[in-house]
């Protein structure tokens, strides 16, 4: 079991949450580099805390305890962008949700970010989380992560001297685990264009800066009115966020509404969300088949540059 | 460890725990008990300031992290006995009852106009909905923002005050 874990599990045994996280030992990173010195100095015990408002709650509660805290609150400028490169967006794992939320690009290319951004939390919080920090704090409940695993995003992970990229998928281990490892650290995220991929993000939550109910994203190519590549990811359905089931009943069949129906239904019989305060597991899988099957809509309306 | 943070354009060093958040920092370690400590989890945003002009919850962010960045609270508003517009337009349009989330507010509002100097009703309600008044009074909290739009210069004394 990885600390990580062990401190999860330590923590939702505690009966009295404590507001004020424990001690740790502080160290403010000055660049990539010396963040990833401090992080094989430091050993596994270190976490980096970028925005803060993922970790920061989880330290209160105790239900993560680590022994250093390496600040990288300095690499905003580093790692803050939105650019394309390559016929790639590539992401900074700094940039903030406001940032994602306001880009021209990703507005344009990649709706399903600004579609996520708008619901992601609150306008506050905004301001500083990240996406490297939401991707890294792989809460199954999480959005980001939802929409790069529909978009089918490549994951850039840097440790000392050496670079590797990793898909979405693989990058994603299960509940607050991902394939960053021990003197490693997220960079990046890109996202490959394509001028006839259509993209889409639904969410019910029941107030603004709730964790979402059920979400749904969807990614859809066509070419020639046929779907060459499909993606569905759902978020607070349960560890497995993707169908894939129900992204191979779609490709190589035109998009019709009965077969974007069909996708749902594969979508919600493969989720396994949980009853809880936001509601039973049948509401939520019923909320994830309706969302899928809006989300598959309205990708491909954009797709056919029907829909902004 | 040494932290020094500028606020309200004053440099504040003290030597705390690395752990200590920042509203603890302002509100025990500056006596600045303008900025509230409300649900402590980044739900409610009374505990809101401006860091680098933009509103962030002071509860979920280490004093550590602050020292770099310029941060605003409540008290900073005010400057030479003149109230900023929003505080005024939060006096004129009673966008208070208890005070408790007010500080937020009017921090997130400022803001906002600093961004946008004539939003919508909708863009407000968008800007504070990441803060909550337990007292309910959101129409008046969105006339008072409206107000401060609407008197954006250094606001002259109301007319009870002139003849007074």
């Amino acid at each position: 079991m990885s600390a990580r874990a062990r401190a999860l599990t330590l923590g939702f045994e505690r009966k009295d949450p404590v507001q004020v996280p424990a001690p740790f030992e502080y160290a403010r990173a000055t660049s990539v580099d010396n963040a990833l010195e401090l992080l094989q100095q430091l050993g596994p015990e270190a976490r980096l805390l970028a925005g803060g408002y993922s970790l920061l709650p989880m330290m209160k509660l105790r239900l993560a305890a680590p022994e250093y805290l390496i600040d990288i609150d300095g690499l905003a400028s580093e790692l803050g962008y939105i650019r394309e490169s390559d016929g790639e967006v590539r992401i900074g794992a700094m940039t903030r949700h406001r940032e994602l939320l306001e880009s021209e690009l990703l507005a344009t290319r990649l709706p399903i970010f600004t579609d996520a951004e708008r619901v992601i939390a609150d306008p506050v919080v905004r301001n500083r989380g990240t996406i490297g920090g939401a991707l890294c704090q792989a809460d199954p409940a999480e959005d980001l992560s939802a929409v790069c695993a529909a978009v089918g995003a490549q994951m850039v992970i840097r440790g000392r001297n050496v670079e590797r990229t990793v898909g979405m998928r693989e990058f994603q281990r299960g509940p607050y685990e991902t394939a960053v490892g021990e003197a490693e650290m997220l960079v990046e995220i890109r996202v490959a264009l394509d001028p006839n991929l259509g993209s889409a993000y639904e969410k019910v939550e029941r107030r603004v800066g709730d964790w979402a109910v059920t979400a749904a994203g969807a990614a859809v190519t066509l070419s020639g009115g046929i779907v060459t590549r499909a993606g569905i990811a759902l978020a607070a359905v349960g560890a497995e966020v993707t169908s894939v089931e129900a992204e191979n009943a779609l490709v190589g069949k035109a998009p019709t509404d009965e077969l974007l129906a069909e996708a749902a239904r594969f979508a919600a019989a493969a989720c396994s969300p949980a009853s809880d305060q936001r509601g039973s597991a049948e509401y939520k899988r019923h909320v994830a088949g309706v969302l899928t099957h809006r989300a598959l809509r309205r990708a491909v309306a954009r797709a056919l540059g029907r829909e902004a | 460890m040494q932290v020094t943070v500028s606020i309200n354009d004053q440099e504040y060093t003290r030597d705390v725990e690395p752990r200590m958040l920042l509203v603890h920092f302002l509100r025990d370690e500056l006596g600045l008990t303008g900025t509230h400590w409300g649900c402590d989890t980044s739900n409610c945003g009374t505990c809101v300031v401006l860091m680098d002009g933009e509103p962030v919850k002071s509860c979920t962010l280490l004093a550590a992290t602050a020292a770099g960045h310029e941060i605003k609270t409540v008290e900073g508003l005010e400057v030479d006995g003149v109230l900023d517009p929003v505080q005024q337009g939060f006096t004129e349009m009673h966008g208070l009852q208890c005070g408790f989330c007010t500080p937020g507010m009017m921090l997130t509002a400022r803001a906002l106009l600093d961004r946008n100097p004539n939003p919508t009703e909708e863009e407000i309600r968008e800007a504070i909905s990441g803060q909550i008044c337990r007292c309910t009074g959101y129409a008046t909290i969105v006339r008072s923002v409206r107000w401060a739009a609407e008197h954006p210069a250094a606001p002259a004394p109301s007319s009870e005050e002139v003849t007074a």
